[in-house]
Protein backbone atom coordinates (compact mmCIF):
# COMPACT_ATOMS: atom_id res chain seq x y z
CA UNK A 1 0.00 0.00 0.00
CA UNK A 2 2.53 2.45 0.84
CA UNK A 3 4.86 1.60 -1.95
CA UNK A 4 2.08 2.52 -4.31
CA UNK A 5 1.35 5.69 -2.91
CA UNK A 6 5.18 6.65 -3.75
CA UNK A 7 4.61 5.39 -7.13
CA UNK A 8 1.21 7.01 -7.94
CA UNK A 9 3.35 10.46 -6.44
CA UNK A 10 6.24 9.68 -8.63
CA UNK A 11 3.81 9.56 -11.43
CA UNK A 12 1.77 12.77 -11.02
CA UNK A 13 5.34 14.24 -11.19
CA UNK A 14 6.12 12.85 -14.44
CA UNK A 15 2.83 13.47 -15.93
CA UNK A 16 3.16 17.30 -14.68
CA UNK A 17 6.65 17.63 -16.45
CA UNK A 18 5.53 16.34 -19.43
CA UNK A 19 2.74 18.15 -19.87
CA UNK A 20 4.56 21.85 -18.96
CA UNK A 21 7.27 20.61 -21.08
CA UNK A 22 5.05 20.04 -24.06
CA UNK A 23 3.10 23.30 -23.54
CA UNK A 24 6.66 25.17 -23.71
CA UNK A 25 7.23 23.02 -26.90
CA UNK A 26 3.80 24.49 -28.82
CA UNK A 27 4.70 27.91 -27.89
CA UNK A 28 7.59 27.80 -30.28
CA UNK A 29 5.56 25.81 -33.09
CA UNK A 30 3.72 29.09 -34.72
CA UNK A 31 6.91 31.15 -34.12
CA UNK A 32 8.45 28.37 -36.37
CA UNK A 33 5.71 28.07 -38.34
CA UNK A 34 5.34 31.95 -39.57
CA UNK A 35 9.28 31.78 -40.03
CA UNK A 36 8.62 28.97 -42.26
CA UNK A 37 5.32 30.17 -44.07
CA UNK A 38 7.11 33.54 -44.88
CA UNK A 39 10.65 31.68 -45.83
CA UNK A 40 9.26 29.39 -48.30
CA UNK A 41 6.43 32.18 -49.66
CA UNK A 42 8.97 35.05 -49.86
CA UNK A 43 12.54 34.03 -50.56
CA UNK A 44 11.44 32.83 -54.02
CA UNK A 45 10.97 37.07 -54.65
CA UNK A 46 14.67 37.73 -53.13
CA UNK A 47 16.70 39.20 -55.90
CA UNK A 48 19.15 42.22 -56.11
CA UNK A 49 16.82 43.85 -58.42
CA UNK A 50 13.75 43.47 -55.30
CA UNK A 51 15.44 45.05 -52.46
CA UNK A 52 17.75 47.61 -54.99
CA UNK A 53 15.64 48.67 -57.59
CA UNK A 54 12.40 51.47 -57.20
CA UNK A 55 8.69 49.50 -57.52
CA UNK A 56 7.09 49.69 -61.07
CA UNK A 57 3.98 48.71 -63.21
CA UNK A 58 2.08 50.27 -59.97
CA UNK A 59 4.38 48.47 -57.11
CA UNK A 60 3.22 44.91 -59.00
CA UNK A 61 7.08 44.51 -60.48
CA UNK A 62 10.09 46.02 -59.60
CA UNK A 63 11.85 46.46 -56.58
CA UNK A 64 11.15 47.84 -53.26
CA UNK A 65 14.65 50.07 -52.17
CA UNK A 66 12.50 53.18 -51.18
CA UNK A 67 10.62 51.17 -48.56
CA UNK A 68 13.77 49.61 -47.10
CA UNK A 69 15.91 52.85 -47.57
CA UNK A 70 12.34 54.78 -45.76
CA UNK A 71 12.44 52.40 -42.70
CA UNK A 72 16.37 52.60 -42.28
CA UNK A 73 15.97 56.54 -42.34
CA UNK A 74 12.83 56.33 -39.74
CA UNK A 75 14.87 53.90 -37.29
CA UNK A 76 18.40 56.41 -37.63
CA UNK A 77 15.83 59.35 -36.90
CA UNK A 78 14.55 57.51 -34.15
CA UNK A 79 17.45 56.91 -32.75
CA UNK A 80 19.27 60.18 -32.89
CA UNK A 81 16.19 61.60 -30.46
CA UNK A 82 15.28 58.75 -28.17
CA UNK A 83 18.70 57.87 -27.85
CA UNK A 84 20.48 61.15 -26.01
CA UNK A 85 17.32 61.98 -23.82
CA UNK A 86 16.58 58.18 -23.11
CA UNK A 87 20.08 58.06 -21.81
CA UNK A 88 19.96 60.94 -19.90
CA UNK A 89 16.81 60.11 -18.56
CA UNK A 90 18.11 56.76 -17.17
CA UNK A 91 21.12 58.43 -16.22
CA UNK A 92 19.00 61.31 -13.91
CA UNK A 93 16.41 58.45 -12.98
CA UNK A 94 19.24 55.77 -11.76
CA UNK A 95 22.18 57.96 -10.24
CA UNK A 96 20.66 61.14 -9.53
CA UNK A 97 17.20 61.06 -8.43
CA UNK A 98 16.30 60.85 -4.84
CA UNK A 99 13.29 58.63 -4.36
CA UNK A 100 10.23 61.27 -3.59
CA UNK A 101 7.01 61.70 -5.30
CA UNK A 102 8.50 63.87 -8.33
CA UNK A 103 10.67 60.42 -9.39
CA UNK A 104 7.55 58.40 -8.28
CA UNK A 105 5.71 60.55 -10.75
CA UNK A 106 8.26 60.32 -13.67
CA UNK A 107 8.12 56.65 -13.42
CA UNK A 108 4.24 56.41 -13.26
CA UNK A 109 4.33 58.18 -16.68
CA UNK A 110 6.87 56.34 -17.87
CA UNK A 111 4.94 53.03 -17.32
CA UNK A 112 1.58 54.48 -18.84
CA UNK A 113 3.44 55.68 -21.70
CA UNK A 114 4.78 52.04 -22.93
CA UNK A 115 1.11 51.08 -22.32
CA UNK A 116 -0.56 53.69 -24.79
CA UNK A 117 -1.87 52.18 -28.08
CA UNK A 118 0.44 53.23 -30.70
CA UNK A 119 -2.08 54.26 -32.84
CA UNK A 120 -2.43 57.07 -30.25
CA UNK A 121 1.06 57.78 -30.83
CA UNK A 122 0.21 58.15 -33.97
CA UNK A 123 -2.43 60.51 -33.77
CA UNK A 124 -0.80 62.51 -31.23
CA UNK A 125 1.99 62.88 -33.57
CA UNK A 126 -0.27 64.35 -35.94
CA UNK A 127 -1.38 66.71 -34.03
CA UNK A 128 1.79 68.05 -32.50
CA UNK A 129 4.52 67.51 -35.42
CA UNK A 130 2.50 67.47 -38.32
CA UNK A 131 -0.38 70.23 -37.72
CA UNK A 132 1.05 72.26 -34.66
CA UNK A 133 4.90 72.44 -35.56
CA UNK A 134 3.99 72.41 -39.16
CA UNK A 135 6.88 69.70 -39.84
CA UNK A 136 4.80 67.85 -42.09
CA UNK A 137 4.35 64.48 -43.27
CA UNK A 138 7.43 63.66 -43.03
CA UNK A 139 10.70 61.42 -42.02
CA UNK A 140 10.77 64.30 -38.87
CA UNK A 141 7.30 64.02 -37.76
CA UNK A 142 7.39 60.10 -37.67
CA UNK A 143 11.03 59.39 -36.09
CA UNK A 144 9.85 62.34 -33.29
CA UNK A 145 6.34 60.31 -33.05
CA UNK A 146 8.54 57.02 -33.36
CA UNK A 147 10.93 58.67 -30.38
CA UNK A 148 8.29 58.95 -27.94
CA UNK A 149 6.69 55.72 -28.37
CA UNK A 150 10.48 54.06 -27.85
CA UNK A 151 11.42 56.51 -25.03
CA UNK A 152 9.96 54.53 -22.10
CA UNK A 153 11.34 51.15 -23.67
CA UNK A 154 14.78 52.67 -23.93
CA UNK A 155 14.54 54.33 -20.24
CA UNK A 156 13.47 51.37 -18.72
CA UNK A 157 16.54 49.06 -20.11
CA UNK A 158 19.11 51.75 -19.52
CA UNK A 159 17.79 52.69 -15.90
CA UNK A 160 17.94 48.55 -15.32
CA UNK A 161 21.53 48.34 -16.70
CA UNK A 162 22.89 51.45 -14.63
CA UNK A 163 21.52 50.29 -11.29
CA UNK A 164 22.89 46.67 -11.65
CA UNK A 165 26.59 48.43 -11.68
CA UNK A 166 27.71 46.96 -7.90
CA UNK A 167 26.90 50.34 -5.73
CA UNK A 168 30.98 49.25 -4.00
CA UNK A 169 32.22 50.78 -7.49
CA UNK A 170 30.55 54.20 -7.35
CA UNK A 171 31.73 54.28 -3.12
CA UNK A 172 34.64 53.56 -3.96
CA UNK A 173 35.07 56.15 -6.54
CA UNK A 174 33.78 58.88 -4.81
CA UNK A 175 36.16 58.12 -1.75
CA UNK A 176 39.20 58.57 -4.55
CA UNK A 177 38.19 61.97 -4.98
CA UNK A 178 36.15 61.35 -7.81
CA UNK A 179 32.92 63.34 -8.66
CA UNK A 180 29.75 62.06 -9.27
CA UNK A 181 29.49 63.11 -12.82
CA UNK A 182 33.49 61.53 -12.86
CA UNK A 183 32.15 58.51 -11.51
CA UNK A 184 29.14 58.15 -13.68
CA UNK A 185 31.67 58.52 -16.96
CA UNK A 186 34.37 56.66 -16.32
CA UNK A 187 32.74 53.56 -13.74
CA UNK A 188 28.88 53.82 -14.54
CA UNK A 189 28.09 54.22 -18.11
CA UNK A 190 31.37 52.05 -19.85
CA UNK A 191 29.98 49.14 -17.11
CA UNK A 192 26.18 50.05 -18.08
CA UNK A 193 26.96 49.94 -21.55
CA UNK A 194 26.21 46.74 -23.00
CA UNK A 195 22.99 46.64 -21.62
CA UNK A 196 21.82 49.92 -22.28
CA UNK A 197 22.81 49.26 -25.90
CA UNK A 198 20.71 46.04 -25.70
CA UNK A 199 17.57 48.08 -24.45
CA UNK A 200 18.32 50.79 -27.38
CA UNK A 201 18.05 48.89 -29.80
CA UNK A 202 15.37 46.37 -29.06
CA UNK A 203 13.21 50.24 -28.43
CA UNK A 204 14.54 50.73 -31.94
CA UNK A 205 13.71 47.15 -33.41
CA UNK A 206 9.75 47.95 -32.09
CA UNK A 207 10.07 50.94 -33.93
CA UNK A 208 11.02 50.21 -37.06
CA UNK A 209 8.03 47.50 -37.14
CA UNK A 210 5.45 49.74 -36.23
CA UNK A 211 2.78 51.00 -38.57
CA UNK A 212 0.18 53.05 -36.87
CA UNK A 213 2.37 55.67 -35.75
CA UNK A 214 3.69 56.81 -38.91
CA UNK A 215 1.02 56.42 -40.86
CA UNK A 216 -0.40 59.93 -40.14
CA UNK A 217 2.99 61.33 -39.68
CA UNK A 218 5.16 60.53 -42.92
CA UNK A 219 4.55 57.12 -44.42
CA UNK A 220 3.65 57.42 -47.70
CA UNK A 221 1.70 55.64 -50.05
CA UNK A 222 4.12 55.58 -53.35
CA UNK A 223 7.13 57.80 -54.31
CA UNK A 224 8.49 58.05 -57.89
CA UNK A 225 11.95 58.81 -55.74
CA UNK A 226 13.90 58.43 -52.71
CA UNK A 227 13.31 60.93 -49.87
CA UNK A 228 15.60 64.09 -49.80
CA UNK A 229 15.75 65.61 -46.77
CA UNK A 230 13.81 64.77 -43.77
CA UNK A 231 11.06 67.10 -44.34
CA UNK A 232 10.40 64.54 -47.18
CA UNK A 233 7.64 61.80 -46.26
CA UNK A 234 9.07 58.18 -47.00
CA UNK A 235 7.72 54.39 -47.66
CA UNK A 236 8.54 52.56 -45.49
CA UNK A 237 8.21 48.69 -44.86
CA UNK A 238 5.37 48.19 -42.51
CA UNK A 239 3.26 50.13 -44.33
CA UNK A 240 4.59 49.09 -47.47
CA UNK A 241 3.61 46.02 -46.67
CA UNK A 242 -0.09 47.06 -45.44
CA UNK A 243 -0.59 48.99 -48.87
CA UNK A 244 0.81 45.99 -51.27
CA UNK A 245 -1.61 43.23 -49.08
CA UNK A 246 -5.03 45.44 -48.81
CA UNK A 247 -4.79 48.60 -51.42
CA UNK A 248 -3.52 47.40 -54.96
CA UNK A 249 -5.20 44.90 -56.72
CA UNK A 250 -3.37 41.69 -58.63
CA UNK A 251 -0.77 42.07 -56.56
CA UNK A 252 1.51 39.20 -57.01
CA UNK A 253 2.13 37.62 -54.03
CA UNK A 254 5.65 36.91 -53.92
CA UNK A 255 5.95 40.35 -53.59
CA UNK A 256 3.87 40.57 -50.29
CA UNK A 257 5.88 37.49 -48.82
CA UNK A 258 9.06 39.06 -49.92
CA UNK A 259 8.27 42.31 -48.26
CA UNK A 260 7.34 40.28 -45.06
CA UNK A 261 10.58 38.46 -45.11
CA UNK A 262 12.92 41.60 -45.89
CA UNK A 263 10.87 43.08 -42.70
CA UNK A 264 11.08 40.31 -40.20
CA UNK A 265 15.24 39.93 -41.46
CA UNK A 266 15.68 43.90 -40.85
CA UNK A 267 13.95 43.54 -37.26
CA UNK A 268 15.37 39.89 -36.33
CA UNK A 269 18.98 41.34 -37.34
CA UNK A 270 18.50 44.25 -34.96
CA UNK A 271 17.57 41.64 -32.38
CA UNK A 272 20.42 39.86 -33.18
CA UNK A 273 23.01 42.09 -32.79
CA UNK A 274 21.74 43.19 -29.56
CA UNK A 275 21.88 39.43 -28.27
CA UNK A 276 25.19 38.81 -29.40
CA UNK A 277 26.42 42.35 -27.72
CA UNK A 278 24.75 41.05 -24.36
CA UNK A 279 26.49 37.46 -24.58
CA UNK A 280 30.12 39.18 -25.20
CA UNK A 281 29.31 41.84 -22.61
CA UNK A 282 28.30 38.99 -19.88
CA UNK A 283 31.64 37.01 -20.47
CA UNK A 284 33.74 39.75 -20.16
CA UNK A 285 32.02 41.24 -17.09
CA UNK A 286 34.34 41.41 -13.78
CA UNK A 287 31.66 41.36 -11.28
CA UNK B 1 51.03 66.45 17.13
CA UNK B 2 47.40 65.86 16.82
CA UNK B 3 46.38 65.49 13.45
CA UNK B 4 42.42 65.45 13.13
CA UNK B 5 40.75 67.03 16.80
CA UNK B 6 37.23 65.71 17.06
CA UNK B 7 35.01 67.70 19.12
CA UNK B 8 31.77 67.12 20.03
CA UNK B 9 30.36 65.32 17.32
CA UNK B 10 27.07 64.14 17.70
CA UNK B 11 25.03 61.81 14.48
CA UNK B 12 21.99 60.22 14.42
CA UNK B 13 20.78 58.27 11.13
CA UNK B 14 16.92 58.98 10.53
CA UNK B 15 15.92 55.25 11.46
CA UNK B 16 18.01 55.68 14.65
CA UNK B 17 20.27 53.11 14.00
CA UNK B 18 24.13 53.25 14.68
CA UNK B 19 24.68 57.03 16.27
CA UNK B 20 27.34 58.84 17.39
CA UNK B 21 27.09 60.62 20.66
CA UNK B 22 29.59 63.18 21.96
CA UNK B 23 32.78 62.29 20.59
CA UNK B 24 35.51 64.12 21.68
CA UNK B 25 39.18 62.75 20.53
CA UNK B 26 42.42 63.72 19.47
CA UNK B 27 43.86 61.54 16.72
CA UNK B 28 48.09 62.56 16.57
CA UNK B 29 49.69 61.96 13.39
CA UNK B 30 52.22 59.19 12.41
CA UNK B 31 50.94 57.11 14.11
CA UNK B 32 48.31 53.45 14.00
CA UNK B 33 44.69 54.93 16.06
CA UNK B 34 42.65 52.10 16.55
CA UNK B 35 38.93 52.48 16.80
CA UNK B 36 37.58 48.82 18.54
CA UNK B 37 34.54 47.78 19.91
CA UNK B 38 31.12 45.31 19.19
CA UNK B 39 29.42 46.09 16.35
CA UNK B 40 26.77 48.73 15.93
CA UNK B 41 29.18 51.12 18.50
CA UNK B 42 29.80 53.57 15.66
CA UNK B 43 33.20 53.15 14.23
CA UNK B 44 32.20 53.02 11.13
CA UNK B 45 30.23 55.74 10.97
CA UNK B 46 32.79 58.05 12.28
CA UNK B 47 35.43 56.54 9.85
CA UNK B 48 32.59 57.70 6.81
CA UNK B 49 33.12 61.14 8.95
CA UNK B 50 36.56 61.79 8.29
CA UNK B 51 36.39 61.78 4.45
CA UNK B 52 32.49 63.26 4.49
CA UNK B 53 31.59 59.97 2.56
CA UNK B 54 29.00 60.00 5.20
CA UNK B 55 27.22 62.79 2.63
CA UNK B 56 26.42 59.84 0.40
CA UNK B 57 24.06 57.93 3.10
CA UNK B 58 20.90 59.08 4.55
CA UNK B 59 21.90 61.38 7.80
CA UNK B 60 19.44 63.12 10.22
CA UNK B 61 21.87 65.50 12.06
CA UNK B 62 25.62 65.90 12.38
CA UNK B 63 26.84 68.57 14.53
CA UNK B 64 30.03 69.32 16.21
CA UNK B 65 33.92 70.20 14.59
CA UNK B 66 35.91 68.10 13.21
CA UNK B 67 39.83 69.29 12.84
CA UNK B 68 42.17 68.30 9.91
CA UNK B 69 45.23 70.32 10.60
CA UNK B 70 43.07 72.90 12.56
CA UNK B 71 40.54 73.32 9.68
CA UNK B 72 36.94 72.17 10.08
CA UNK B 73 36.39 69.67 7.40
CA UNK B 74 32.27 69.50 8.29
CA UNK B 75 31.94 72.89 7.70
CA UNK B 76 29.77 72.94 4.09
CA UNK B 77 32.45 74.78 2.40
CA UNK B 78 34.98 72.55 2.48
CA UNK B 79 36.11 71.32 -0.76
CA UNK B 80 35.32 67.52 -0.02
CA UNK B 81 36.39 66.11 -3.37
CA UNK B 82 40.29 67.82 -2.33
CA UNK B 83 39.24 66.40 1.33
CA UNK B 84 38.82 62.63 -0.14
CA UNK B 85 41.81 62.89 -1.54
CA UNK B 86 43.95 63.57 1.66
CA UNK B 87 41.99 61.10 3.69
CA UNK B 88 41.53 58.24 1.37
CA UNK B 89 39.99 54.96 2.88
CA UNK B 90 39.78 51.44 1.90
CA UNK B 91 36.75 49.03 3.20
CA UNK B 92 36.06 45.62 4.47
CA UNK B 93 35.58 43.71 0.93
CA UNK B 94 38.14 44.47 -1.39
CA UNK B 95 36.31 45.90 -4.20
CA UNK B 96 38.38 46.40 -7.01
CA UNK B 97 37.38 48.42 -10.44
CA UNK B 98 36.14 46.87 -13.54
CA UNK B 99 39.90 47.66 -14.78
CA UNK B 100 43.73 46.09 -15.44
CA UNK B 101 45.67 46.77 -11.81
CA UNK B 102 47.21 49.71 -13.27
CA UNK B 103 44.48 51.35 -14.22
CA UNK B 104 42.92 50.88 -10.97
CA UNK B 105 46.45 52.60 -9.50
CA UNK B 106 46.00 55.55 -11.61
CA UNK B 107 42.09 55.89 -11.48
CA UNK B 108 42.32 58.72 -8.50
CA UNK B 109 44.98 60.60 -10.26
CA UNK B 110 43.04 60.77 -13.60
CA UNK B 111 40.16 61.66 -11.58
CA UNK B 112 42.40 65.14 -10.46
CA UNK B 113 43.26 65.10 -14.64
CA UNK B 114 46.67 63.89 -13.71
CA UNK B 115 47.78 62.56 -17.49
CA UNK B 116 51.36 62.43 -17.70
CA UNK B 117 52.52 59.02 -18.60
CA UNK B 118 55.74 59.18 -16.19
CA UNK B 119 54.10 60.62 -13.28
CA UNK B 120 51.29 57.96 -13.47
CA UNK B 121 53.66 55.22 -14.06
CA UNK B 122 55.89 56.39 -10.84
CA UNK B 123 52.54 56.16 -9.01
CA UNK B 124 51.97 52.79 -9.93
CA UNK B 125 55.16 51.62 -8.90
CA UNK B 126 55.67 53.81 -5.58
CA UNK B 127 52.47 52.77 -4.56
CA UNK B 128 52.79 48.96 -5.05
CA UNK B 129 56.08 49.50 -3.37
CA UNK B 130 54.52 50.56 0.03
CA UNK B 131 51.48 47.97 -0.56
CA UNK B 132 54.13 45.24 -0.13
CA UNK B 133 52.33 44.06 -4.08
CA UNK B 134 54.96 45.08 -5.96
CA UNK B 135 57.30 41.96 -6.52
CA UNK B 136 53.74 39.95 -6.82
CA UNK B 137 52.16 42.18 -9.69
CA UNK B 138 55.10 44.24 -11.62
CA UNK B 139 54.94 41.83 -14.29
CA UNK B 140 51.33 41.81 -14.98
CA UNK B 141 50.23 45.00 -14.22
CA UNK B 142 48.14 45.35 -17.39
CA UNK B 143 46.08 42.00 -15.80
CA UNK B 144 42.61 42.54 -14.64
CA UNK B 145 42.27 43.79 -11.28
CA UNK B 146 39.99 41.57 -10.55
CA UNK B 147 42.69 38.18 -11.81
CA UNK B 148 44.15 39.05 -8.27
CA UNK B 149 43.70 36.54 -5.20
CA UNK B 150 41.63 38.06 -2.22
CA UNK B 151 44.74 38.78 -0.17
CA UNK B 152 45.89 41.22 -3.46
CA UNK B 153 42.99 42.82 -4.43
CA UNK B 154 42.91 44.16 -0.93
CA UNK B 155 46.49 45.50 -0.74
CA UNK B 156 45.47 46.37 -4.58
CA UNK B 157 43.21 48.82 -2.92
CA UNK B 158 45.65 50.11 -0.04
CA UNK B 159 47.97 50.91 -2.68
CA UNK B 160 45.59 52.30 -5.13
CA UNK B 161 44.61 54.69 -1.89
CA UNK B 162 48.29 55.58 -1.26
CA UNK B 163 49.10 56.70 -5.00
CA UNK B 164 46.53 59.76 -4.31
CA UNK B 165 48.89 60.93 -1.44
CA UNK B 166 47.03 61.32 0.90
CA UNK B 167 47.72 62.50 4.69
CA UNK B 168 45.41 60.40 6.68
CA UNK B 169 44.51 56.77 5.24
CA UNK B 170 41.10 55.08 7.39
CA UNK B 171 40.99 51.24 7.12
CA UNK B 172 37.67 49.62 7.95
CA UNK B 173 38.13 46.16 9.09
CA UNK B 174 40.11 45.76 6.19
CA UNK B 175 41.52 42.19 6.66
CA UNK B 176 38.17 40.80 7.59
CA UNK B 177 37.97 38.68 4.34
CA UNK B 178 41.90 37.80 4.61
CA UNK B 179 43.57 34.80 5.64
CA UNK B 180 46.24 35.36 8.05
CA UNK B 181 49.12 35.15 5.67
CA UNK B 182 47.60 37.80 3.97
CA UNK B 183 46.21 39.75 7.14
CA UNK B 184 50.32 39.56 8.13
CA UNK B 185 51.36 41.37 4.94
CA UNK B 186 48.24 44.14 5.75
CA UNK B 187 49.38 44.49 9.33
CA UNK B 188 53.47 44.78 8.54
CA UNK B 189 52.60 46.96 5.36
CA UNK B 190 50.53 49.30 7.81
CA UNK B 191 53.75 49.65 10.61
CA UNK B 192 55.60 50.87 7.32
CA UNK B 193 53.19 53.16 6.25
CA UNK B 194 52.21 54.91 9.55
CA UNK B 195 55.89 56.66 9.39
CA UNK B 196 54.85 58.90 6.78
CA UNK B 197 50.97 58.80 6.97
CA UNK B 198 48.03 59.04 9.85
CA UNK B 199 46.59 55.81 10.26
CA UNK B 200 43.11 54.82 11.32
CA UNK B 201 42.26 51.33 11.66
CA UNK B 202 39.11 49.43 12.59
CA UNK B 203 40.23 46.32 13.67
CA UNK B 204 38.39 42.99 12.58
CA UNK B 205 39.27 41.88 16.11
CA UNK B 206 40.51 42.34 19.65
CA UNK B 207 44.13 40.69 19.08
CA UNK B 208 44.60 42.84 15.58
CA UNK B 209 43.29 45.76 17.72
CA UNK B 210 45.90 45.09 20.18
CA UNK B 211 48.44 43.88 17.69
CA UNK B 212 48.49 46.76 15.64
CA UNK B 213 47.44 50.20 18.13
CA UNK B 214 49.93 52.93 19.03
CA UNK B 215 46.74 54.42 20.37
CA UNK B 216 43.64 52.56 20.82
CA UNK B 217 40.03 53.72 21.82
CA UNK B 218 36.53 51.70 22.71
CA UNK B 219 33.51 52.48 21.58
CA UNK B 220 30.22 50.89 22.48
CA UNK B 221 26.62 51.96 21.66
CA UNK B 222 27.80 55.31 19.65
CA UNK B 223 30.06 56.47 22.79
CA UNK B 224 33.66 56.83 23.47
CA UNK B 225 34.27 54.66 26.40
CA UNK B 226 37.97 54.74 26.86
CA UNK B 227 41.33 56.39 24.78
CA UNK B 228 44.71 55.47 25.84
CA UNK B 229 48.17 54.36 24.63
CA UNK B 230 48.01 51.15 22.78
CA UNK B 231 49.94 48.87 25.10
CA UNK B 232 48.36 50.65 28.28
CA UNK B 233 45.21 49.97 27.49
CA UNK B 234 45.03 46.52 26.49
CA UNK B 235 46.94 46.01 29.74
CA UNK B 236 45.41 48.06 31.95
CA UNK B 237 41.77 48.99 30.90
CA UNK B 238 40.25 52.00 32.98
CA UNK B 239 36.93 51.25 33.17
CA UNK B 240 34.74 48.16 33.64
CA UNK B 241 33.42 47.75 29.97
CA UNK B 242 36.51 47.86 27.78
CA UNK B 243 38.32 45.32 30.23
CA UNK B 244 35.00 43.22 29.97
CA UNK B 245 35.02 43.28 26.08
CA UNK B 246 38.79 42.90 25.90
CA UNK B 247 38.60 39.34 28.15
CA UNK B 248 35.97 38.53 25.77
CA UNK B 249 33.40 38.91 28.47
CA UNK B 250 30.65 40.21 25.28
CA UNK B 251 31.21 41.16 21.70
Amino acid sequence: MKRRLVFDRFMVQRLGISLITLVAFLTVIPIIAVFAYIIGKGAPAISWNFLAAMPSDGMRAGGILPAIVGTFYLTLGTAIFSVPLGIAAAIYLAEYARENWLTRLIRIAIINLAGIPSVVYGLFGLGLFVLFLKFGTSILAASLTLSIMTLPVIISAAEEALRSVPQAFRTVSVSLGGTRWQTIRKIILPQALPGIITGVILGLERAAGETAPILFTGAAFFLPRLPQSPLDATMALPYHLFVISTQVPGMPIQIQYGTALVLIVFVLGMNLIATVIRSRARAKRQW
Amino acid sequence: MDKIVIEHLNLTYPSGTESLKEINLAIPANAITVLFGPAGGGKSSLLRCLNRLNDLTDIQTLTGRILLDGENILDPKTDVIDLRRRVGMVFARPVVLPMSIRQNLTYGLELANEKRRSKLDQAVERSLKLAALWDEVKDRLDDPGIALSGGQQQRLCLARVLANQPEVILLDEPTSGLDPISTGKVETALQELKKAYTIILVPHSVQQAARTADYAVFFLQGELVEAGQGGELFTHPQKKQTEDYIEGRFG
